[in-house]
Formats: structure tokens, sequence, C-alpha cells
């Protein structure tokens, strides 16, 4: 008798218990699949004499590919490319974009077309953006060519083809697709800002600019904060544009270390090494995030 | 006169910003080789002519069609439920689960190309479109998910409460009252989840050889030739490559705004 039948509530809590870990569980088992055994092995792989076209050499060399890391001028000069790119892109996505979100949550005739259009090269793809780009930028047929018609500037400039101009270059082709997404994020935060906040500041006497840095600016910080740091990780990672833009030229001006692990991979098969490059590049991205968001008091009280 | 200058004259310079490089692909696109013209007239469509027919982006963009909706349905209905699961569940382990899922936005995608082909040959999956499809969906899952149970959660729990109590399962009572006011989240990471995977250039060209499975990304690169570029091709490829994922987002871009504050932001 004591051993009866359990009562049918412990059926339901068992499997209340257990939904939604198989909820989650199609999930979980792609991620460790495809995304936490590839960075396994690649973990596995920096350790590793690992050159693809020399498979009988393979063998646990310890540190040493980080050592040769070290010791090499390319990784160190596509770091610093890295680092510079993101400052400018991040930066002045977060500069254009809140000026353009602050724009478009204005009441306006036309603001929804408005919207539509300025956002719009948020949808398109890093090899799109450089086939439009590369049309605009041609010296013999892009706008520098009608601009120089009209008398502004000098015929023929390959800007694409001068290590000097190349980054000002792909920096404004990026910043082309890459400001929407800053603006898209910062406006769906404007909305949200409580309405009695702007009447009281109002009521208070504050002009336009005191009420965006006493009320705006605060209540968008964590907006902000999540989506520098995000697009900074999508900015530092980002191949395709640079790849098909100017595949890290002229000169390796514009060579970025994921783009250095990918023409190592390529051409010398070195897999070990770039492994090794792709987990300092791994850490460096998680020192610099964890240092954000504590300097930026993330999630804090305002 | 202080609202022209603060307001319509910066936007009116970022309008340009915006819809110029749009208007030279389709200038280029539309006008004829060796015009300088800069109207598309005369109009021509032999460019794109060249590229449908010609340089395969017929197939190209079949292909793409197909991957990118699979990829929809997956990312959408694992997001579905896993943001359902954060959302309405406390369970063991919640926490570490949402933390993997922000840390994988820490994982660069371009330098995990090889382990991954590395995966897809022991699956014999290289020259097959399933790997595009798994890849896509495996980097794009985790902010679907966390933006999905943003969704979630703003569909009040009382709702779900009173169904059941009116005598529907959980699995009925989600299906009935809570599905229906999700749409706006679906919309919103199912369209995430196809311009993303319309998008992607790296994966369809590290892991698909066989030209007739390859994407319009890459079909694009191939137009941007060694040393000569014909800049007509170029811009018809570009036509073709935007213009799904623009119709998308012009259909989807103010449930955009509602999702990023629904979900990103307000974790």
């Amino acid at each position: 008798m004591a051993l009866a039948a359990p009562p049918p509530v412990r059926g339901h809590r068992l499997r209340r218990a257990l939904a939604p870990y198989a909820l989650i569980s199609p999930t979980l088992l792609l991620l460790a699949v495809f995304l936490l055994f590839p960075v396994g092995s690649v973990l596995y792989y920096a350790l590793q004499h690992h050159v693809v076209n020399e498979p009988y050499d393979d063998a646990f060399v310890g540190l040493a590919n980080f050592r040769q890391m070290f010791g090499d001028e390319q990784f160190w000069s596509s770091l610093a490319f890295s680092a510079k790119w993101v400052f400018a892109e991040v930066l002045l996505q977060l500069l254009l974009g809140l000026a353009l979100a602050l724009i478009v949550n204005e009441t306006f005739v036309g603001r929804a077309v408005a919207r539509a259009l300025v956002f719009s090269p948020w949808a398109v793809s890093g090899v799109l953006t450089t086939s439009i780009w590369m049309l605009l930028y041609n010296p013999a047929t892009g706008v520098f060519h009608y601009l120089a018609e009209l008398g502004a500037g000098s015929a023929g400039t390959s800007v694409l083809g001068n290590p000097d101009t190349v980054f000002g270059a792909a920096v404004v082709a990026e910043l082309w697709r890459g400001v929407p997404f800053f603006a898209i994020l910062i406006l769906a935060d404007l909305q949200s800002v409580p309405k009695e906040l702007y009447e009281a500041a109002s009521m208070d006497g504050a002009g336009r600019v005191r009420t965006f840095c006493h009320v705006t600016l605060p209540h968008l910080r964590d907006a902000i904060v999540l989506a520098t740091l995000l697009r900074s990780v999508w900015e530092f990672n980002n191949v395709d544009l640079l790849y098909t833009l100017t595949n890290g030229g002229p000169a390796g001006a514009t060579t970025s270390l994921p783009l250095y692990v990918a023409q190592l991979a390529r051409k010398s098969y070195d897999f070990g090494y770039g492994s090794a490059l792709t987990t300092a590049a791994f850490v460096i991205l998680l020192f610099c995030s964890i240092l954000y968001l504590r300097l930026s008091k993330f999630g804090r009280e305002k | 006169m202080n609202r022209i200058l603060r307001l319509f004259l910066p936007l009116a310079l970022y309008l340009v910003f915006t819809v110029v490089p749009f208007y030279w692909m389709l200038l280029f696109a539309l006008r004829p080789a060796g015009s300088t013209s800069l109207l598309p007239w005369p109009l021509t469509f032999d460019h794109f002519d060249t590229v449908w027919n010609g340089m395969g982006f017929r197939v190209y963009f079949q292909n793409s069609v197909w991957i990118a909706l699979l990829t929809l349905v997956f990312v959408t209905f694992f997001a579905l439920m896993g943001g359902y699961a954060l959302a309405r569940f406390r369970f063991r382990g919640q926490r570490a689960f949402l933390l993997a899922l922000l840390c994988t936005q820490f994982v660069p995608g371009a330098m995990m190309l090889i382990p991954l082909f590395n995966i897809f040959q022991t699956f014999d999956l290289i020259n097959s479109r399933w790997s595009l499809i798994i890849a896509e969906t495996t980097f794009q899952l985790p902010l679907a998910m966390i933006l999905m149970s943003g969704f979630v959660k703003n569909v009040p729990v009382e709702l779900e409460e009173s169904a059941m109590v009116d005598g529907c399962g959980r699995v009925r009572a989600f299906l009935a009252v809570v599905l229906p006011l999700l749409r706006p989240g679906i919309v919103a990471v199912g369209s995430f989840a196809f311009i993303g995977s319309w998008n992607n250039f790296l994966f369809a060209l590290m892991f698909l050889n066989d030209p007739e499975l390859q994407t319009v990304p890459v079909g694009l690169q191939t137009t941007i030739g060694e040393n000569t570029v014909d800049f007509g091709a170029l811009a018809a490829g570009g036509v073709v490559a935007a213009v799904p994922v623009v119709l998308v987002f012009a259909f989807v871009q103010k449930y955009l705004v509602q999702g990023m504050s629904a979900g990103a932001v307000k974790g």
C-alpha cells in the first residue's frame, strides 16, 4: 500500500523539471558539435605543429607557436590594423548612429520612408558592399571621376590602390552598412525613455542640450555599451568586406588579424600556427570585453 | 529654420550617403556598357541577362533561396523552443546557458573555418548545402534565442495560466495563446536569419566547390575578376543579391526596432 502509484502530480513535476532541458537540447547539441568542438580543436592545434601538407610532422610543441607569434612582425602589424579598424569603425558608427537615431526619432512627414531608406544598408552583405563601393571608387567610372569633372579633386585617383587612402576608403564603405545597426539599436532604446522624464526636465527649465545630457544619454547607456561591445567584436572578426574589397592590400596596408590567419591557412596550410593566432585573438577579445564591461559599469543603477 | 538646420539638413546629407551607392549600382546595371550617362538611359537589361543566364545567377539564386529559407525555419523553430524555456522556466544551469549564449558572440566565426571544414568532411557534408544550413543555424541561434526570450517575456504569463486553468495543456496554451502574440517576434527573428544566411559568403566559399551548388555572394565575388571587371555584370549581380534582402528588410523594418528593444537591449 505504501508503494502506491506515485500521484500524477509527481510525473507532472518531473516533466516540468525536464521540459526546459528538452527545449534547449537541440541548441545545446548544435553548439556543442559545431561551435564548442571546433573551439576545442583550435586550442588543441595551437599547441601542435600541424601543417596540412606535412602530415607526418605533426607533434606536440607546447608554446612554440606562441613564441613564434611574439617574433612575427606581421602578427603585430595586423593586430595594430585590427585595433585601428575597430576603434575607427565603432567610434564613427556610434556617433553617426546616435545622430541618425535622434533625427529619425523626431516626428516629421515621410519619417517612415526616411527610416526605411537610411536603415536599408543594414540588410546588405560584405560582398555586396564591396561590389557597390568598387563601382563608386573606380578611378575611371566612379564618383571621383565625376567629381573631378566638376572640378573637385583630381582625375584618376585610385583610393583603393593607394596605401594612404585605402584605410579611409574601407572605413567609409563599412560605415555605410554599419551605421544603421547602431541607429536601429539606439532608436529602439530612445523609444523607451519615459515621457515623464522629459516633462520633468522641461518643467525644470532644462534646455535641449541639458535634457540630452542628463535624461537621454544616461538612459541609453546600457544600450550603447552593449552595441559598441557587440559591434567591436563583429568588426574585429569581420573578414568578408576586407577580403573582397582590398584582400589586405595594397602591400598589406589593410591586413587585419583574421585576414592574416585566413591567408596563412590558404597559403602555407600552417594550421598549428594559425590556431595559435586565433587563440590569441580570442583571448584579446575576451580580455578587452571584460575590461570594457567593468569600466563602463554595465547594468548598474543609473 | 532651426528645425531645418537641426533635422532636415543632416537627414538629407545622410540620405545622399545611403542612396547614392544604391543608385550607382542600379545605374551601372541598367545602362549600356561604356555609357557615362548619369541616368540609366537608354535602358538595357543585357547585364541582367548576362549574369542570370550566362554567369549562372539563376542557379545561385535558387540555391541561396533554399539555404536561407531552411536556415530561417531551423533558427526560428529552435529559438522559439529555447527562448520559451529561458523566459518561462527557472532551471539549474540557466545562467550558465545564457552566459554561454553570450560568449558565442566572441568566437571568431572566420577562424573556425578549418575545424568546421574537418567536421563537415567527417560527416560527408562538404559540397552539400546542409553544411551551410547547419553552420549558419549554429552561429545565428544564440542571438536569435536571446531575442526570442525577450519577446516571450513580453507576453503576460497570466494569459497562459488562465488558458491552463481552462483545461489547456502547456503545449496547447502555448499554441493557442502565446504563439499568435509572438508573431512580431517570429517575423523579426525569422527575417534576421534569412538575411544573415542570404548574405553569408565565407561558409559558401569554403564548404562548397561545385559551381552548381554556389550561392549569390560567391557568384558576385566571381564577377570581380582579377584584372578585368565587367562593371555592368558586377552591378547587375549586386542588384540580384540586394533585392531579396532589401525587400525583406523594408517589410520588417518596424518590427526590427521593436525586436531590438524587446530582446537585445532589455535582456
